[in-house]
């Protein structure tokens, strides 16, 4: 078995809202909530969820954009969550990311030579002059743009080109993890395409692990190992790709799972639809966080947190369902699942 | 069935004038909506679906626009309306739904007046009238306790709430056509899921046709009974739903289909690569003479890069825009 | 559902389309100076205007000119006439040689004002806005100033030294300083949040570095249209001190220091105030335009499709 790479353990990220007269109104928004896991050397872990799950949060946490709350992050055997600014800046190197709106994560007054130019001087990776201008044309070449384009500025490129820019910049710094936050999301289709393909050769050639940070179920099923599924700042389920996509155990990753439109006119398929809306998470619900949109929940659920019990080889779920037997064996909501989502 | 269609767009151009030189964003796209059905309008950013959507709608200041062509909605062209005429057909006759619900409600009016400013103007109802129909409406589109609702500001619904909200407004005057410019896409999967589920059920109900523009295949394959697909500007291949699935004919088409991941992929072991196009969108600052899909297109030759194609008829009711599309063979 | 197909003639040669005309004329290919003047008219009637005003200035002595503060008593309050083109004031001095060489002062004083004030605002506004713990404490202090019109700042602090050009820049300048510096702090606090300076974070790239390369170049723009306004207000700033006698002292003759001499027949002897006037807001007029014009040019959000 692989190396881990990167170890998470019960990360924290709260936030202290502003306002009211002097500042502080009291009310703590927890965004990352007690999130675990782990990423192996040369490994796609997807991290999937709606809007205001935490995904991003988590990101801007693990690149130390945000200090945690409280938790460990632990890269390649080093604690770095505790590390002050500057001892961190030579480790920055071994995680990079690239953004998802292609257009404000270039600073448009900063050629292509300079913009990917920076992470190489700054981590002294050039020997000289001719090895920077070596390493220039290969990441353009890497990432599949004439060498021209380095003397150009951001603007006189198309929005895919742009995402090559941000992911040959994340290259530059020769990274173990990439974590790319909704990277694809604001692609044309045949573009999205193109860039994922991208990623999906360089994991291979490089040995690259990533992080993919995504509400798009379907790409996130064509190119990861292993998915993790937020929601409301936990995870609630994670597993292998195939585990996870083929027999989902939590009702939340089931509800996503058939809420993905098909491109298939008149397709057969049973939709569950989750009725209401994300809760704040200001004020997230006791219990389940997830009981006041769930079809199956119980009196258990209002009031006890369910942990995140294994239910199968590296597949984890928090769903009190799991815990019940129904007669054949199977866990009552396997059962469920498989009525509902076939 | 040889009635009229209720909106026909024949030969619609639309440019641009800019300082690089003439945006061509629509040049020559014809197609028509039949009363209660459901056009989807697709294609990627750029390819003129939207701008089509706003000429239909007259929104586009003109300079620095100019439109040519016409747009035949219940037999008038809209192109020769005035403004005044232009004002009493939006809103009443044919509504929009945008994208962005925050952006497209006004913050500081309730919800119900929002919904009721419409009826007002366009069918002179009282306040208290009016109110009472914004309760309906709300009710319409699955608001729940839609006496308080009406009484809230946009701000304290949340996302799906609000493109509720928009549907309301939208249908309140009962209009013959309904526009709805990418309506899901910045919705949560599980919010769009609702909406989805909404449209369709609306779609019975009101009997309004749709026209949606959106670049989302898959919600095209679930609510759409038509499809148009459109690149750089120009409309490449029609046909109705499923026969635009099972059957694609142009290269752009099958390109798309193959670009989009499907779920279950898990089941089919191993990962595999996306298909994708290679190459982007040409520049519509210069003028293409030959195919708009030559400079991505598998299949180019050099009839492509020098004639365009026109739109013909490859199957029943299936039109593509391509030198090799197969035909089928037309019995009839 | 009514589709509508035309019959398809089943030949052999292939369907082409014949190619539409245009719908807008091909606008007739002009060279690069034109497509300026049309995309920003404004920056080049303010251009225009502003480097007459400007070349008068630099060229005062050759203009026709008498020398400014000669009196002569005989030729009081005359009318504007071949001689003295725009009159001459109660103290005989020519009204015209005046105004002209009170444009030196008054451009003098909005391009100083304009530089100092930009400099000290960037830096403050740069502090500001990247060390949030200095943050509260220097934006109270710039809330303190800004509750005071920037004109009464100005007397306040021309009321503690004596009037001198320099002085005046001096007053003007810390009176107009606040606005830069919050103007400069917004504009970074945005930045601050963009994704390229959250990517240069995670490259690595220093803190200095960051603000150099990537904070600093992005408040220029907002800051060069800033200046033009700040260009401008100093202008009608330097001509309101010397006005009311707070300014430049009355033997150098400013636009200020001109009306403030004609105030008192301005009843009788109007032509004593209107050119000066008439050449205080024109200036204005031509450095606002050039603002306004500035503003749209290198705001990539607002670029006109014309």
């Amino acid at each position: 078995m692989s190396e881990t790479l990167l170890e998470v353990n019960d990360l924290k990220k709260h936030f202290t809202l502003g306002g009211g007269l002097f500042g502080r109104s009291g009310k703590v928004l927890k965004a990352v909530d007690g999130l675990s896991f782990t990423v192996d050397r040369g490994e796609t872990l997807s991290l999937v969820g709606e809007s205001g799950c935490g995904k991003s949060t988590v990101a801007k946490a693990l690149m130390r954009l945000y200090r945690p709350t409280a938790g460990q992050v632990v890269l390649g055997g080093t604690r770095i969550d505790e590390m002050s600014d500057g001892a961190l800046r030579p480790l920055r190197r071994r995680i990079q990311m690239v953004f998802q709106d292609p257009f404000s994560s270039l600073n448009p007054r900063m050629r292509v030579r300079a913009i990917l130019a920076e992470p190489i001087r700054n981590f002294g990776l050039a020997r000289n002059r001719a090895d920077l201008d070596t390493r220039l044309a290969a990441l353009m070449e890497r990432v599949g743009l004439p060498r021209d384009a380095l003397g150009r500025y951001p603007h006189e490129f198309s929005g895919g080109q742009r995402q090559r820019i941000g992911i040959a910049r994340a290259l530059a710094a020769e990274p173990d993890l990439i974590i790319c936050d909704e990277a694809v999301s604001a692609l044309d289709v045949s573009v999205k395409a193109q860039i994922v393909n991208l990623l999906c050769d360089l994991q291979k050639d490089l040995n690259l692990a990533l992080l993919f940070i995504s509400h798009d179920l379907a790409i996130v099923e064509h190119m990861t190992h292993r998915v993790a599924v937020m929601y409301l700042g936990k995870i609630v389920e994670i597993g292998p790709r195939r585990d996870l996509f083929l027999a989902p155990k939590h009702p939340y990753t089931q509800a996503l799972l058939s809420a993905v439109p098909v491109p298939e006119p008149g397709a057969a398929r049973t939709r569950i639809v989750l009725k209401g809306d994300v809760p704040s998470p200001i004020a997230p619900p006791s219990g389940c966080r997830f009981h006041t949109r769930c079809p199956h929940a119980f009196d258990r659920c209002r009031t006890e947190i369910p942990a995140l019990d294994p239910v199968g080889r590296g597949h984890f779920a928090a769903c009190h369902l799991n815990d019940i037997p129904s007669e054949n064996g199977r866990s009552h909501l396997s059962s469920m699942a498989l009525m509902g989502v076939q | 069935m040889t009635q009229a269609p209720l909106l026909s767009i024949e030969n619609l151009q639309v440019h641009f004038r800019t300082p690089e030189g003439v945006n061509r964003a629509v040049d020559g796209v014809s197609f028509s909506i039949g009363a209660g059905e459901t056009l989807a309008i697709v294609g990627e950013s750029g390819c003129g679906k939207s701008v089509t959507s706003m000429s239909i709608l007259r929104l586009l200041p003109e300079p620095p626009a100019a439109i040519a062509g016409a747009i035949r909605f219940q037999g008038t062209n809209l192109l020769d309306l005035s403004d005044k005429q232009m004002r009493k057909i939006r809103g009443n006759d044919i509504s929009v739904i945008f994208q962005e619900p925050m952006t497209s409600l006004n913050p500081v009016l309730t919800v119900g007046r929002q919904i009721g400013e419409t009826l007002r103007l366009h069918q002179g109802l009282s306040r208290s009238q009016a109110e009472e129909r914004a309760v309906e409406m709300l009710t319409l589109v699955g608001i729940p306790e839609p006496r308080r609702r009406v009484r809230e500001y946009p701000h304290q619904l949340s996302g799906g709430m609000r493109q509720r909200v928009m549907i309301a407004i939208a249908l309140a005057c009962s209009p013959n056509l309904l526009i709805a410019d990418e309506p899901t896409t910045a919705l949560d999967v599980t919010i769009q899921a609702q909406i989805l589920d909404l449209m369709r059920d609306l779609k019975r109900r009101v009997g309004a046709a749709i026209m949606l523009i959106t670049h989302d295949l898959g919600v095209v394959a679930e609510v759409a009974d038509r499809v148009v697909v459109m690149y750089a500007g120009r409309k490449v291949e029609e046909a109705a739903v499923a026969d635009l699935f099972r059957n694609p004919r142009h290269p752009y088409t099958k390109g798309l289909m193959g670009a989009v991941p499907r779920l279950g992929a898990a089941a089919h072991g191993e990962m595999t690569r996306l298909a994708e196009i290679p190459g982007m969108v040409p520049s519509l600052k210069t003028r293409i003479d030959g195919c708009v899909f030559a400079g991505r297109c598998p299949q180019v030759t050099e009839l492509c890069r020098t004639q365009a194609p026109a739109l013909e008829r490859k199957g029943p009711a299936h039109l593509a825009a391509c030198h090799y599309a197969l035909k089928d063979a037309l019995a009839a | 559902m009514s589709v509508t197909i035309a019959p398809q003639m089943d030949v052999s040669a292939p369907a082409v389309a014949a190619p539409l005309p245009d719908v807008i004329p091909p606008r007739k290919a002009r060279g690069p100076v034109w497509r300026f003047v049309r995309r920003y008219p404004t920056v080049v009637v303010g251009g225009v205007i502003l480097a007459v005003i400007l070349l008068a200035a630099l060229l005062a002595p050759w203009l026709g000119t008498v020398d400014p503060t000669a009196l002569s008593p005989a030729k009081r309050t005359r009318f504007p006439s071949e001689q003295y083109w725009f009159g001459t004031d109660m103290l005989g001095r020519d009204i015209y040689s005046r105004v002209i060489y009170g444009a030196r002062v008054s451009l003098l004083v909005g391009f100083t004002v304009a530089i100092l004030a930009s400099i000290g605002g960037l830096a403050i506004g740069l502090v500001s806005g990247m060390v949030r713990w200095l943050d509260g404490i220097v934006m109270r202090v710039v809330d303190g100033m800004m509750s005071i019109p920037p004109i009464l700042l100005a007397i306040a602090l021309m009321a503690l030294t004596r009037g001198s050009v320099q002085n005046v820049i001096i007053a003007i300048t810390i009176a107009e300083i606040p606005r830069v510096a919050r103007l400069v702090r917004g504009v970074v606090l945005s930045l601050r949040e963009q994704p390229y300076v959250e990517a240069a974070v995670t490259t690595g790239t220093r803190m200095p570095a960051i603000i150099w390369r990537h904070i600093l170049p992005n408040t220029l723009a907002p800051m060069t249209v800033q200046a033009t306004y700040i260009c401008a207000s100093a202008m009608i700033t330097e001509a309101i001190l010397s006005f009311i006698g707070a300014g430049v002292p009355p033997s150098v003759p400013t636009w200020g220091n001109i009306m403030a001499e004609g105030r008192a027949l301005w009843q009788v002897k109007f032509y004593i105030i209107l050119f000066p006037a008439i050449a205080l807001s024109l200036t204005v007029l031509a450095v606002n335009l050039v603002g306004d014009g500035l503003r749209d040019a290198l705001d990539p959000r607002m670029a006109k499709e014309v």
